[in-house]
């Protein structure tokens, strides 16, 4: 029973970053911005928040300063992409490279140096249900506020003016402009919102994941919460399915690898052999097991081309040019 | 003084009271071309105001500029006897002023009440809008489902939508941009008696149009724009058509002429056979059962409302979506219905799409590269040479497009421009005389004259029967009635993906026509 709370408890840690990562580049990609950069966003935010949470000691400083960093990051991309109207993928392609070699340069003194780490909040008596009293209210203030994330943006997307607002940009940016809705400030805004996301899920990776600043500890999360939005169908709460979904599979991948298969001969023959063959599975297919859900994810939701074009914003990626 | 209400600068003098809106020798200017050239109007209080002239007259310009989208580089605008800059649409709003878009101002994925959400004020709470929108189009007898989604809705619905949309906000001048021109002629009757109605309530409506019929029986005044000028206002009950049409063009437009079916019992040459096709995507239409045989010598005319199968149809015709039986569609006695584009080709049929730029030729390839472009597969000999390395023979196109450009009047800058420097009206010239210039003996064309001039129009359509004369088989798809009855020997009606049966020409009526449009008096 432990055992599997201690499981259950490292996948929800996988899944907090990607679900705010997700969150913060669907909220992009509805304004009609497709933002490549969520990976280098993410390490910026990592090595920022490491960076800011050392010199204060203040691990909810560091979560800000993450915060900060990838708001800013971001806004490098928003003034080439919308203010310059340069290309969205090919600039996103370069934020992430730049934000990789970057965060390298920044980090290079903190290497190795232990880092300041971010304590769960134990809400008390909800934390002391059975099952799920440990997994849900003993964590840590990042994943208290990714539950609040998506319900708040599930909110304002749908419920609120604002969220219309950004969704209708999203879908035609011309008739947008026709009515009088300033284009490039949602978009400014809604390309930082995300920047902001990515960043924090950075932080969440030096502050509570692993504590501890690594060269290219996002690891390829950026590349996994853009194909979630994309597996989401432009859904906030499918965002929560498939974080936690390959949230599971990353973390499934490490315990398969770690299990001694001699230590199962007390299992039916059947389910030996079963995890035989589970073993047998390269670890590396398991890790790219996201990318495969996503591209059938895609090819399903391709069949229903109605529900299809409804979510995707039709203006994804393609610059605006307001008439003079 | 709210931000967002329009600058009101001084007032300008003593009015007569009843004039709403006055223009004076507004000016506007897209680098060299000057797009409206001190353009001036009046539009009283209650009327239905007019403003006519060809494609590029400048009408767009105008009323955007009316509208708050584009800025104004000289002259200035009169509301009510105070001079105002309008500098956004939400200010044009407040002013009083509403815009009813013929294209490209709905949302596709958002539903009618968030479309009209978005364009009201903030004070109006979401939850109420759709219940707001039911009432006042129930009201005006335009009746809407406040939850449908806009990609759902048939482009008769969705300017519903519109109009509803911008008779919320109380507007006292209405501005329609060619509001019929993807209508019924029956949903056109029921917005005559909406306007009629608004109209009664002391509103006044600007008016854009190129029907002529329409103008006269329902417009108090018409102003006629030329190249960005006023060239004429008058009362259009007081005129004919034909007067109207005119000033417009500049130059009297002559008919085409058209002699007699003489091959009445030609070979059949195109053949559709229960043509079935399920609808590519959401917001496209399927095609159902289409029967169709062109013979040579005819043109067969196919009118419609917008969006009804008729670019599906194109398709499945042009090869551009393959039919699943070869028996499908036959060319000149040869089944073809899984045979590609280029293959069709080689049978001796051209077809010419109706997006032009884009679809018909690249806009940054010149002239004679678009022309290698379409025609290297059906004409590999004539274009490409030393054998299999297909080499461009550079002299050879040059001399094709020059005599493409000649036989077809096509007026550009340069010897070989890039197609996106073309007007819209000469590179469709150029895209017929491409396709032409083979002498195909299967002809199929979508909207010919959408967008283009007069004269251009008339070249075009003069063209078309002279092809079908010399033994080809012709069939012209067009949204324009007036072009289809201008140009056809028989006519049938595409409506929802299916296609009645042609029509001899001379005996069917605009009223039959219509009601097939809307899908009635299929039998």
């Amino acid at each position: 029973m432990l055992m599997t709370e201690a499981i259950l408890l490292t996948i929800f840690t996988a899944a907090t970053p990607l679900m705010i990562a997700a969150l913060g580049e669907l909220v992009t990609e509805r304004s009609g911005v497709l933002n490549l950069g969520v990976e280098g966003m993410m390490i910026m935010g990592a090595v920022s928040g490491f960076a800011v949470a050392q010199l204060t000691g203040s691990a909810y400083l560091g979560a800000l300063g993450g915060i900060a960093a990838g708001a800013l990051f971001s806004l490098l991309f928003a003034f080439l992409t919308l203010t310059l109207v340069a290309n969205q993928v090919a600039t996103g392609l370069a934020l992430t490279i730049l934000g990789l070699g970057l965060s390298g340069l920044i980090g290079e003194g903190f290497v190795g140096q232990p880092g300041v780490k971010m304590f769960p909040i134990v809400i008390p008596f909800l934390s002391e249900l059975p099952l799920v009293g440990k997994l849900l209210f003993s964590q840590d203030a990042i994943f208290y506020f990714s539950i609040a994330l998506l319900i708040a943006i599930n909110w304002f997307l749908f419920k609120t003016r604002a969220g219309l607002t950004l969704r209708s940009v999203g879908d035609n940016h011309k008739s947008a402009h026709s009515l009088g809705i300033d284009v490039i400030k949602i978009r400014y805004l809604a390309v930082m919102f995300g920047g902001a996301c990515s960043g924090l899920a950075g932080a969440h990776l030096a502050l509570v994941y692993v504590p501890q600043w690594v060269e290219g500890m996002s690891a390829g999360r950026g590349w996994i919460a853009l194909a979630l939005v994309v597996f989401a169908s432009w859904r906030p709460f499918r965002i929560l399915v498939g974080a936690y979904l390959f949230g599971a599979v990353t973390i499934a991948q490490l315990h398969i690898q770690a299990i001694d298969i001699n230590s199962l001969t007390f299992l039916p023959s059947w389910l030996f052999y079963l995890a035989e063959l589970i073993k047998a599975i390269p670890s590396q297919f398991l890790s790219s097991l996201p990318y495969i859900a996503t591209i059938v994810v895609l090819v399903i939701i391709s069949r229903n081309r109605r529900l299809t074009l409804i979510n995707t914003p039709a203006s994804l990626g393609k610059g605006f040019v307001p008439d003079r | 003084m709210n931000k967002n209400d329009a600058i009101v600068e001084d007032n300008v003098g003593s009015q007569s009271g009843d004039t709403m809106l006055e223009v004076r020798s507004i000016t506007k200017k897209f680098g060299d071309l000057v797009a409206n050239d001190a353009v001036s109007l009046k539009v009283t209080k209650g009327e239905i105001h007019a403003l006519l002239g060809e494609n590029g007259a400048g009408k767009s310009t105008l009323v955007k500029m009316l509208y708050g989208s584009l800025q104004p580089d000289g002259g200035e605008i009169v509301w009510h006897g105070n001079r105002v800059e309008i500098l956004t649409p939400s200010q044009a709003r407040n002013t009083g002023i509403g815009m009813v878009f013929q294209h490209f101002s709905l949302f596709d994925s958002l539903s009618v009440a968030e479309n009209i959400a978005l364009s009201l004020g903030k004070e109006n709470d979401l939850r109420d809008i759709g219940q707001k929108a039911r009432e006042v189009s129930e009201e005006y007898g335009l009746p809407l489902q406040p939850d449908t989604i806009i990609g759902d809705m048939s482009v008769g619905e969705r300017q519903r939508v519109e109009i509803v949309r911008c008779l919320l906000q109380n507007p006292e001048l209405i501005i329609l941009d060619e509001p019929t021109s993807v209508l019924t002629p029956q949903e056109a009757d029921n917005l005559f008696e909406t306007l009629a109605r608004l109209k009664s309530e002391g509103r006044s409506i600007l008016y854009i149009s190129h029907r002529l019929d329409e103008v006269r029986q329902m417009c108090d005044h018409a102003t006629i724009l030329r190249h960005g000028k006023v060239v004429g206002e008058c009362t259009p009950a007081n005129e004919t058509a034909a007067s109207l049409a005119n000033p417009m063009v500049g130059e009297e437009v002559g008919d085409v002429s058209r002699a007699a079916v003489t091959t009445s019992a030609g070979d059949v040459l195109l053949e559709l056979n229960n043509v079935n096709q399920p609808a590519p995507t959401p917001f496209a239409i399927a095609l159902r059962d289409v029967n169709l045989k062109v013979r040579a010598g005819e043109v067969v005319g196919i009118a419609g409302v917008a969006g009804n199968g008729q670019s599906e149809l194109f398709d499945a015709v042009s090869g551009e979506t393959l039919s699943l039986q070869n028996s499908d569609i036959r060319m000149r006695g040869n089944d073809c219905g899984t045979l590609g584009i280029t293959g069709r080709r080689k049978l001796g049929a051209a077809f010419v799409a109706e997006e032009r730029l884009g679809h018909s030729a690249v806009p940054d390839l010149s002239l004679s590269e678009n022309l290698v472009l379409a025609r290297h597969g059906s004409d590999a000999q004539t274009f490409l040479g030393m054998g299999s390395l297909g080499v461009i023979r550079k002299n050879v196109t040059r001399q094709v497009t020059k005599r493409i450009v000649e036989e077809m009047d096509v007026r550009k800058s340069g010897e070989d421009p890039d197609a996106s420097s073309l007007s819209g009206g000469n590179l469709q010239k150029f895209i017929m005389g491409r396709e032409l210039d083979r002498q195909p003996s299967i002809l199929v064309i979508n909207q010919p004259t959408w967008g283009v001039d007069a004269g251009a129009a008339q070249k075009i359509r003069q063209a078309v029967i002279d092809l079908a004369r010399s033994g080809s088989a012709v069939v012209v798809i067009s949204q324009d009635l007036d072009e289809i009855m201008e140009i056809s020997d028989r006519i049938a009606v595409m409506s929802d993906g299916s296609l009645s049966e042609p029509e001899n020409a001379e005996t069917i009526t605009r009223e039959d026509i219509g009601l097939k449009m809307g899908g009635l008096g299929h039998g």
